[in-house]
């Protein structure tokens, strides 16, 4: 384990999961392979099949009809998978607080949760900075 | 030529929003295509009955969050429809500036995408570098990159400080000049236009058929903008509305193009009337009468249209929302069918389709003999017939009189 920590420190490669958010945070993260942000200059890189990723980047509340596919990508993904919750939405709700088709608030409901970004949207730095400080906590 | 069925979806790496999509092929052509949605509801009309009229105005523009003023735009207009409210001048000024701002960064958004799906990667990363001071500006306006939070009834909820102009104005020059880039690429560009030109046309029958609206309609010659024809805070405005007869995804990208310069120009416009037009900003609205009122607003993807009744308390009784994509997304039918599937997906995303502007309800069905658990439409009409007892003094409503004519 702690040779794979080492190991996945250097280039971490994400995959981006939008369940009922309200796009703003999927647009945020999609702002971060941008050239404003450009997190390739970190190793950090979005992938297109879960199976190749090491972080999932959830968003949203998680709705009854997403909740199942959710859990299924989470077992899909090869493990060690690390999760974080981008946005308000997946710690508490936000404005969705009240809504009757949120399965998932907050997400370790529906699957383990390693952090939580908050912020609504939070500013790309937040994110960068929330992935790095999870990296941090790696032994 | 056997049929094969191609799954695309709910978590696609193409697909920026969870989405289902039955493509069914045969070769290469797509003939048939059913779409699932539902993945997004997340209750908006049953929370805002919840709220009171200001909060309302906060949790529609979590809408969705890229036309996070076009949703508050409309439902302000609804709640201001009810009581004939008076808009400061200032207001309206504030008003467009953030509306056509958003476009801006709406379309370039669509456009790295757009560039994304062809597989022309250099686009998404210039248009989405071009969007970048666009947020930068949102930010020294109103505090936030994405969901700014401006609107009030009966105006904005803070001015706009006159200070930042001389810093807006280069961005919006810049901008101009980018997009007359860009359009100028598209024209010359082999790339760009062995990919989009011709392909998924939509005709401007099937774009009066299927009722499209927005640069989705205007891109097939249907000439209609809600800016133009509803006015309002728009009468104050010079601006031509931009319409395109091919209906191909060429054409929908040009026009979004022109639409981004369009924008500038009526940006610039408020940017010239900001240090002439002082005074108040907020015309305080402290109640709201029993009655009902409708919105409406040009959002970059089409018409949006909110529906508001009040029985006199601080809270909405009905707030009803239409989303613009709601009558876009069905115009695949039309321009999907008989294209190869490597064009296919272009053509999805050609209609700048917003999947959390458009679940606005959900079927509740049970598990095991599939049959709809309640009757909605029926509970639907009791509830309506409820709330029309219940609403104080039984006058007709405009909605009755449409029904008796």
């Amino acid at each position: 384990m702690a040779f794979y920590n080492k190991i996945i420190k250097k280039s971490i490669w994400v995959f981006h999961v939008s369940a009922s958010p309200c796009n703003n945070c999927d647009i945020e993260i999609l702002d971060l392979i941008t050239p404003g942000y450009d997190i390739e200059r970190f190793g950090i890189k979005l992938v297109g099949s879960v199976r190749h990723a090491d972080v999932l980047l959830v968003t949203g509340i998680v709705s009854y009809k997403v909740a199942p596919r959710i859990k299924q990508l989470y077992e899909q993904a090869a493990k060690p998978i690390f999760v974080i919750g981008i946005g308000t939405c997946t710690a508490g709700g936000a404005t969705f607080k009240t809504s009757y088709n949120k399965a998932g608030v907050p997400l370790e409901k529906v699957i383990p949760v390693n952090a939580y970004v908050t912020g609504c949207p939070p500013k790309p730095e937040a994110m960068i900075d929330g992935v790095l400080k999870l990296l941090g906590t790696l032994k | 030529m056997s049929k094969c069925r191609i799954p695309l979806g709910p978590f696609h790496p193409l697909l920026e929003e969870a989405e289902f999509f039955d493509i069914k092929v045969e070769g290469e052509k797509v003939v048939d295509i059913e779409m699932e949605t539902g993945w997004m509801h997340r209750g908006h009309e049953k929370i805002s009955e919840t709220r009171s009229y200001t909060q309302s105005i906060f949790l529609v523009e979590r809408i969705c969050g890229i036309c996070s003023t076009s949703h508050p735009f409309a439902a302000t207009h609804a709640m201001e429809d009810i009581d004939n409210v008076e808009i400061p001048e200032r207001a309206q000024y504030i008003r467009i500036f953030i509306g056509e701002m958003e476009r801006i960064h709406s379309h370039l958004l669509w456009l790295g995408l757009a560039g994304h799906f062809i597989g022309y990667d250099t686009l998404w990363m210039w248009t989405w570098k071009y969007r970048e001071p666009v947020l930068q500006i949102f930010e020294k306006v109103s505090g936030n990159r994405n969901h700014y939070a401006m609107f009030r009834v009966g105006g904005v909820s803070r001015d706009f400080d006159n200070a930042l102009i001389p810093e807006i104005h280069p961005v919006l020059d810049m901008l101009e000049k980018k997009m007359l880039m860009i359009a100028g690429a598209a024209k010359d560009d082999p790339v760009l236009r062995s990919r989009l030109k011709g392909v998924g046309v939509l005709t401007k029958e099937d774009a009066i058929n299927y009722c499209a609206n927005g640069p989705t309609a205007r891109a097939s010659g249907v000439d209609i903008d809600v800016r133009r024809d509803d006015g309002l805070e728009y009468n104050l405005i010079n601006f031509d509305v931009i319409v395109l007869p091919n209906g191909d995804v060429y054409d929908k990208l040009v026009l979004r193009v022109l639409e981004i310069i369009e924008s500038v120009k009526i940006a610039r416009q408020c940017l010239d009337a900001f240090p002439k037009i002082g005074g108040d900003y907020l015309n305080k609205v402290k109640h709201i009468s029993p009655g009902e009122g409708i919105g409406r607003y040009e959002a970059p993807r089409g018409e949006v249209f909110h529906y508001i009744r009040s029985d006199g308390s601080n809270r909405p009784l009905r707030h009803k929302i239409r989303a613009p994509s709601f009558s876009n997304i069905p115009t695949y039918k039309a321009s999907c069918l008989g294209i190869p599937l490597a064009d296919a997906l272009i053509t999805l995303a050609a209609v700048d389709p917003c999947y959390c502007c458009t679940e606005r309800s959900i079927r509740v069905v049970d598990k095991n003999n599939k049959k709809l658990e309640h009757n909605l439409l029926t509970m639907s009409r009791e509830k309506t017939a409820n709330i029309k007892k219940a609403v104080a003094g039984s006058e007709k409503t405009p909605i009755d009189r449409i029904f008796e004519d």
